[in-house]
């Protein structure tokens, strides 16, 4: 595909540009990183009408150029840097029309930087409808653009807006908004000179935020911060003196151009809806009830594709085994890489329909009234309100709640989110608590309604909250941060979600996890295949010698004596050998060296701990080689003392274990990336690992 | 008088802030010297609160609204 032109998407949040984006590119986009910058970068094609291929860069939404996220400051970061490889061509501005004045602000910051542009009028049907007329030539004229009236939700006026791309300069057209040099003349100038450039917004923009451009060299740095000093530049006080002298601007190219005549009205809906939403009791009640059906939908509807997944890579695994050459390649493949890969794909189901929710809520405009309700109990403990939506998706998968913590605009406030979201129970923390539970807890109801096991599970999930919340509080007092923490966000009104747009979510957040937590979920499966599968000297030598007598013993099940093998071989393996190596240290909590394994393979994800103790349990029940998991380890008893390994004081430390270890290789990996650096995730393993062995400790040594 | 001591229904004009920093923040969403704006409502624990200003629905904290000098 030759690529002619490239065209940013850039405007304010909830103007409907993901949806601009989706119409304008289908399904053909892909998702990578801004060059040298952790920030997801989507990118998509799309045909113009000469024919011409281009290339579609959806940059972050912002209410201006000074960014206040992470992601924000991608805008200007690409907008400034010609030799990015997402610079624009043709800038695509998208607006909210019943919105202008504030939606224009940004507009006009852009407009000065002199990349050609176009302005988007979205939702123009709606604002229409709302009594807002604007005299779309008028204001075309005023600024020296092509304004397209569109509506990307009923695929309204792309086609033009295709049109006006088609047809935009190479030169920019836009007349400056606001000549900013009189705001800091000699500091614009000096910039201007040192950089080579010719534009003054430019020039000033630099010198608010070339700290966080990482464009510039060390050298360009230091010379700008000297130019800084020199003149005196007052940050904050330029960008008050810039802002009010942009509407003031504004209010002159836009006098005569709306035609409000019944802006009262917008809002009577969104009113009265907010007042049973947001309401003292309702509002509680029902976002309860919300969370209730969000779990309800992640566990029971994903467990039929979930089975789906299984049976298919168990398949694939069975079906290699018995017509693949046998040896070691083949079980690398199957025993390490299509079991990791089994592994990843098994979380699909949940991850999508978690976002789906997500998606829907935030489409919905309800998202917000959330994190509006939540702001106070959440600020109490150090977290804001946006905290949420990363908590409640922490139910599902740290990994992709870790990266939704981006839109919280405070860095204290983000990297809390960030170290207590995988506190929060995790799918992959179900099937062990589902097998312990079963073994420790009797399947019994009382009060004829309520199963002591379910109990159990919900017990488990609300020592997550609690742990996770008591975390904030102790990070919000240690760590101290200059920053103010502040919460101004703008409430959208409700709107009717738009399927395809959650349709996409899914799509990308799925695609996004397995690409991502799947190489490293990958690499971990084959490092612990491979440490499970070799040993030391000749110990496995000497298995195989051992047991070759009993293989041709026509009285000996087959299957029972290669079991005895796998088992005898596991623990004389490198795994094995570490988990005899750790026993002391976890023989306070009431494991023996075989938990010990399982606690080691379930490094990468927790959820490998029930496949472990399933090879490493087959023995001890005797010849009950076709027994359950389940039964093996209810049956197995300790050698040395005689007594049963799975006690109740045992399951009770085995499941605070999991509760609280980090045990997630992929989730240190995004927290890395996240953070850029090995400071967090190492502060964060440490810091879960400790919780973790002193709870399962102090449990074990309570109950035993 | 500071916006945070409106009740809900109460309308003033913004004069001036008290703080440099959040005002280019307000300013930016909207809230510019002369705006007219509205308390819509409270969240359910008291704070943060919802207000109408420059045609759309913003919130923000208590501690924010009182930078913000009405008239």
């Amino acid at each position: 595909m030759s690529l002619d032109i490239k065209i940013a998407l850039v405007g304010n949040p909830n103007t409907g540009k993901s949806t601009l984006f989706n119409r304008l590119t289908g399904l053909n986009q892909k998702i990578g990183n801004f060059p040298g910058i952790t920030v997801d970068k989507k990118t998509g094609f799309t045909k113009l009408v000469d024919g011409k291929t281009a290339a579609v860069i959806d940059l972050p939404g912002t209410y201006s150029l000074y960014p206040k996220s992470n992601d924000e400051s991608i805008v200007f970061q690409v907008l400034a840097d010609k030799n990015n490889s997402s610079y624009p061509d043709v800038i695509i501005l998208i607006v909210d029309a019943s919105n202008l004045k504030r939606n224009m602000l940004l507009f006009s910051q852009v407009a000065d930087l002199g990349i050609p542009m176009v302005l988007a009028l979205n939702m123009i049907d709606l604002s229409e409808k709302q009594g807002i007329f604007i005299h779309i030539d008028k204001l075309a004229e005023r600024l020296g653009v092509q304004v397209i009236p569109i509506s990307a939700r009923n695929n309204i006026g792309l086609d033009k807006l295709r049109q006006a791309v088609t047809n935009t300069n190479k030169i920019s057209t836009q007349f400056t908004a606001v000549d900013v040099n009189f705001l800091a003349p000699e500091a614009i100038n000096e910039v201007k000179q040192r950089l080579n450039a010719d534009n003054d917004y430019y020039a000033l923009q630099v010198l608010h935020q070339h700290e966080h451009l990482t464009f510039f060299t060390e050298n360009d740095q230091v010379e700008i911060e000297q130019i800084e000093q020199k003149h005196h530049f007052e940050s904050s006080k330029i960008q008050a003196a810039e802002t009010i002298a942009r509407y003031k601007h504004l209010s002159t190219i836009l006098s005569d151009v709306v035609i409000d005549k019944g802006t009262a009205n917008k809002f009577s809906f969104s009113d009265k809806l907010d007042g049973i939403l947001t309401h003292k009791i309702w509002g509680f009640t029902i976002f309860l009830l919300i969370l209730f059906v969000i779990f309800n939908a992640i566990f029971a509807w994903s467990s039929v594709p979930m089975d789906l997944i299984e049976q298919a890579f168990g398949y694939v695994t069975t079906y290699g085994h018995e017509h693949l050459p046998a040896g070691m390649l083949t079980d690398l493949l199957l025993d390490g890489v299509v079991a990791g890969l089994g592994g990843i794909f098994v979380f699909i189901p949940q991850i999508a329909i978690l976002f789906a929710f997500i998606s829907i809520l935030e489409d919905t405009g309800y998202m917000s009234r959330v994190t509006f309700m939540m702001d106070k109990i959440m600020s109490k403990v150090g977290l804001n309100g946006k905290s949420v939506v990363p908590m409640i998706g922490g139910l599902a998968c740290a990994v992709p709640s870790i990266m939704a913590a981006r839109n919280i605009e405070n860095w204290k406030d983000r990297m809390i989110t960030i170290m207590v979201t995988p506190l929060i129970s995790c799918s992959a923390r179900l099937p062990v608590y589902i097998l312990l539970i079963s073994i420790i807890i009797p399947s019994k109801t009382i009060l004829g309604i309520i199963s002591l096991q379910g109990m159990a599970l919900m017990i488990m999930y609300l020592i997550s909250f609690v742990a996770a919340v008591l975390v904030a509080w102790v990070m919000k007092v240690i760590i101290k941060t200059k920053e103010r923490s502040y919460f101004i966000m703008e409430l959208p009104i409700y709107r009717m979600p738009r399927w395809k747009n959650v349709f996409y979510t899914m799509y990308e957040k799925s695609r996004t996890f397995v690409f991502e937590a799947g190489k490293v979920i990958i690499a971990i499966s084959i490092i612990l295949w491979v440490m499970a599968s070799f040993g030391p000297g000749n110990r496995f030598e000497n298995i195989d010698q051992k047991y070759a007598t009993a293989l041709t013993d026509p009285s000996k099940n087959p299957d029972h004596t290669q079991t005895l093998i796998a088992t005898e071989k596991l623990e004389n393996s490198y795994v094995g050998i570490l988990g005899h190596f750790i026993e002391p240290a976890i023989r306070p909590l009431g494991y023996d060296w075989k938990i010990g394994i399982g606690l080691i393979t379930s490094f990468a994800a927790r959820e490998a701990f029930v496949g472990t103790m399933a090879t490493i349990y087959s023995v001890d029940g005797g010849d009950a080689d076709s027994a359950t998991i389940r039964q093996r380890m209810e049956s197995s008893v300790n050698n040395k003392t005689g007594l049963p390994v799975y006690t109740f004081a045992t399951g009770i430390s085995l499941m605070l274990f999991y509760a609280f270890a980090m045990q997630c290789m992929s989730t240190v990996a995004i927290v890395y990336r996240e953070t850029k650096g090995w400071k967090w995730p190492v502060i964060q393993l440490a810091y879960m690992t400790a919780m973790a062995y002193f709870a399962a400790l102090i449990a074990y040594q309570l109950l035993k | 008088m500071k916006l945070s001591h409106l009740k809900v229904g109460e309308t003033g004009t913004i004069v001036a802030f008290t703080d440099l920093d959040m005002s280019v923040k307000l300013m930016e969403m909207g809230c510019l010297p002369g705006e007219i704006v509205e308390v819509e409502r409270f969240a359910p624990l008291g704070d943060p609160m919802a207000i109408r200003v420059a045609g759309y629905q913003l919130c923000l904290r208590k501690s924010e609204a009182e930078v913000i000098i009405i008239q």
